[in-house]
């Protein structure tokens, strides 16, 4: 899942100084599931913001809504009504959901209430960690199902390198674990170490994040 | 700004059925003194409690809210007051974070046996509240929600 | 003959091997590096000029090389992965081969967030194993990493490092397999203190024939200070004895010791078979190289015919 995490109240604070009726729409999807956006949270935010302003002297009418997801423009379309009624809209979905609010609704204002960080998963419960670099050309099968470009500190493709010792990378005071550890154990267990032996040739990194936004389709489902 | 003398502060405690509701009964029976400020809502473990509860509470306008479960160790469902106690932590540092105070807000443990406990507790949480004044809500001029019956104020004198 | 450096020479001849280290300034100023040039040429084949060590911005490797070519001395250009992508490499490893540096280390580098710019974004566009292999085909197929052929190609000796003491200890030997055989020429080791583990490593090094294909120069540190000797116990990657610690504090004269330690240490290295040189790490006290370089019986230094840039 995409995982996000609400940015300080004072930021968002802000971000709606002089808006006096702000809808929070929150997310079904990642940011259910990472407790950041979803209904629950959407509601915490609500009385919140509410106390805050009403403290200030200074109220601020409150909607909300949490749709399925908000990087569906068909989910968006419902929300006509309610985007009307504000002057403001705080997204607290991902930073796909929040672009996809202010191109649908572009007289609208729109703001984030979260941070977006990364591509990960639940570790534990209430603990989310990352797992994929979205780098557009997974070589997981070479590694025993462990990302060396985001779980090695140096995305390195050859590792590990001089700094692993214990099982830990020598980045971030031993809370790190050496990846290139990790899959020299998997492949070893998995009797696959010859898999180590073959080097790896350089990353080709253009198709990986940059240059201009990413796409990919399906013809036969387009319409 | 401090409460003056004749501040009486609203103070909401969410007591679980099977210590904090049983301590209060005690205190009860028992004719222990205890302000009349502390409006009681039970709850059936201090873990049904949330962040979204106790911020409600705040803004229908209480001046002081807590939690009160059983000892940590006994609680009848076993973690629910761990949960409870994380969850009132996240909602104090929310509290201080728009600058209404998370000193409004506290966790407190005690068995059911404990009747002078839950009076002691609720002296306690008057005192800290008339020290901190009225909440931020009331001093902004805003009417606050009634916390009995429907925009009629609560009675001074009558216990929850 | 790759390169014709002396260094490269030396090894051919099967002498052995003795490099060092410096470390540029944190600032433009040439004097400390040239003073160091200067006082080391006689007593090393080649020197090494770290390339923004410890993510620390420092007077970079290649002008650090050319100032000691100015002064009479050979260096090995250092360069690291974290800051420079294939492009700018590339582009390096042209303009070094260019001002008649010879011999060129590849490193995977240490991590921003070690220095003093942590919010750097970095590159590793690269690592170690696949900058050795860009700078073998360009060497030796006169090729760029994307194909494309180049007129006039550099002549390097290619080093690169290796940790004996680093996890998974079981794949340190495989891995150097892996430099070696994506071009690597010669090795510089982390610093050796744990000769025994050292010992066991090159044990699997021999097994493998390894030392035959690739020339090794073990590393050593000398060491002013006890204080010193503990901190590096701590570093990730550098394996100290319990014995040498002691040793270090109760030493009457701690330098001296640490000079001594160093000295013993060469000589141990020098009986292990497969070693065919030390590399002395002498950071910022370049001036003690001279002295240990004596004390191990290994001066004078061969002399040695050298080819000129091209």
């Amino acid at each position: 899942m995409i995982v996000a995490e609400r940015k300080p109240m004072a930021d968002i604070k802000d971000m709606l100084a002089g808006r006096k009726n702000v809808l929070i729409v929150g997310c079904s999807e990642c940011v259910t599931v990472c407790q950041a956006g979803g209904e629950k949270e959407v509601a915490v935010m609500a009385a919140a913001l509410r106390l805050m302003r009403e403290t200030d002297g200074d109220p601020i009418a409150v909607e909300t809504e949490t749709v399925t997801r908000q990087c569906d423009p068909e989910y968006l379309e419902p929300l006509q009504k309610k985007v009307a009624a504000c002057d403001c809209i705080l997204s607290m979905g991902c930073g796909v959901g929040v672009q996809f609010l202010a191109e649908k609704f572009t007289a609208t204002w729109v703001v984030p209430a979260l941070n977006t960080r990364f591509a990960g998963g639940t570790v534990e419960a209430g603990v989310w960690e990352e797992r994929c670099g979205l780098c557009g050309e997974c070589v997981l099968h070479l590694t025993g199902g462990i990302c060396p470009v985001i779980r090695c500190s140096k995305s390195l493709l050859n590792g590990p390198c001089g700094g692993s010792q214990g099982g830990k990378c020598e980045v971030g005071k031993g809370e790190i674990k050496c990846a290139w550890q990790l899959i020299y154990d998997r492949l070893k267990g998995l009797g696959r170490l010859d898999l180590l032996l073959q080097p790896m040739p350089p990353k080709d990194w253009s198709r990986a994040k940059d240059g201009g936004p990413r796409r990919t389709a399906r013809e036969d489902a387009q319409l | 700004m401090a409460g003056t003398a004749e501040f009486t502060p609203k103070i909401v405690a969410f007591c679980c059925y099977f210590c904090a509701y049983s301590a209060a009964d005690l205190a009860g029976s028992m004719r222990l003194q205890y302000p009349s400020t502390v409006r009681v809502i039970e709850v059936p473990c201090s873990g049904k409690v949330d962040p979204l509860m106790l911020l409600e509470a705040f803004l229908a306008g209480a001046d002081g809210v807590y939690v009160a479960g059983c000892m940590e160790g006994d609680c009848h469902f076993l973690r629910g007051n761990f949960r409870a106690k994380k969850r009132v932590l996240a909602t104090k540092r929310l509290l201080d974070e728009i600058g209404f105070g998370g000193d409004r807000l506290e966790m407190f443990n005690l068995s059911g046996s404990m009747g002078p406990r839950f009076a002691e507790i609720a002296h306690e949480m008057t005192e800290r509240i008339k020290k901190l004044g009225p909440s931020p809500l009331r001093r902004a001029g805003v009417s606050s929600g009634a916390l009995t019956a429907a925009g009629q104020p609560g009675k001074e004198g009558e216990q929850a | 003959m790759k390169a014709g450096s002396r260094l490269e020479r030396l090894l051919e001849r099967g002498e052995f091997a003795v490099t060092a280290e410096i470390g540029p300034p944190k600032g433009a100023g040439s004097k400390g590096v040239r003073n160091n040039a200067s006082l080391l040429k006689d007593a090393v084949d080649a020197m090494n000029i770290t390339d923004n060590q410890t993510a620390v911005v420092r007077l970079c490797s290649m002008a650090g090389a050319v100032h000691v070519l100015q002064c009479g001395g050979e260096p090995v250009m250092q360069i690291t992965c974290r800051d420079r992508n294939r492009i700018a490499i590339q582009s390096d490893v042209l303009g070094a081969a260019s001002l008649g540096i010879k011999n060129i280390l590849c490193l995977t580098g240490d991590h921003q967030s070690f220095g003093n710019h942590p919010g750097a974004r970095n590159v590793f566009d690269l690592d170690s194993i696949q900058l050795i292999a860009i700078l073998k085909g360009m060497r030796d197929d006169k090729k760029f990493q994307c194909g494309e052929e180049m007129k006039v190609e550099p002549r390097l000796f290619i080093g690169c490092a290796e940790n004996p003491f680093a996890d998974p200890f079981e794949f340190r030997v495989a891995r150097l397999q892996k430099k070696a055989a994506a071009g690597a020429d010669f090795v510089q080791t982390q610093a050796v203190f744990d000769l025994e583990r050292f010992e066991q490593f090159m044990a699997e090094v021999r097994k493998q024939g390894l030392h035959e294909k690739i020339a090794i120069l073990a590393g050593v540190i000398p060491v002013k200070s006890s204080g010193a000797l503990k901190y590096m116990s701590t570093v990730p990657g550098l394996m100290i004895p319990d014995y040498l610690l002691k040793r270090m504090k109760e030493a009457a004269n701690p330098e001296q010791e640490g000079v001594t330690l160093c000295v013993e240490l060469i000589e141990k290295l020098r009986r292990v078979e497969g070693v065919r040189g030390v590399h002395i790490m002498a950071v910022y006290w370049e001036s003690m190289v001279p002295t240990i370089v004596e004390r191990a019986g290994l001066m004078p230094r061969p002399r040695v015919e050298v080819e000129q840039a091209g």
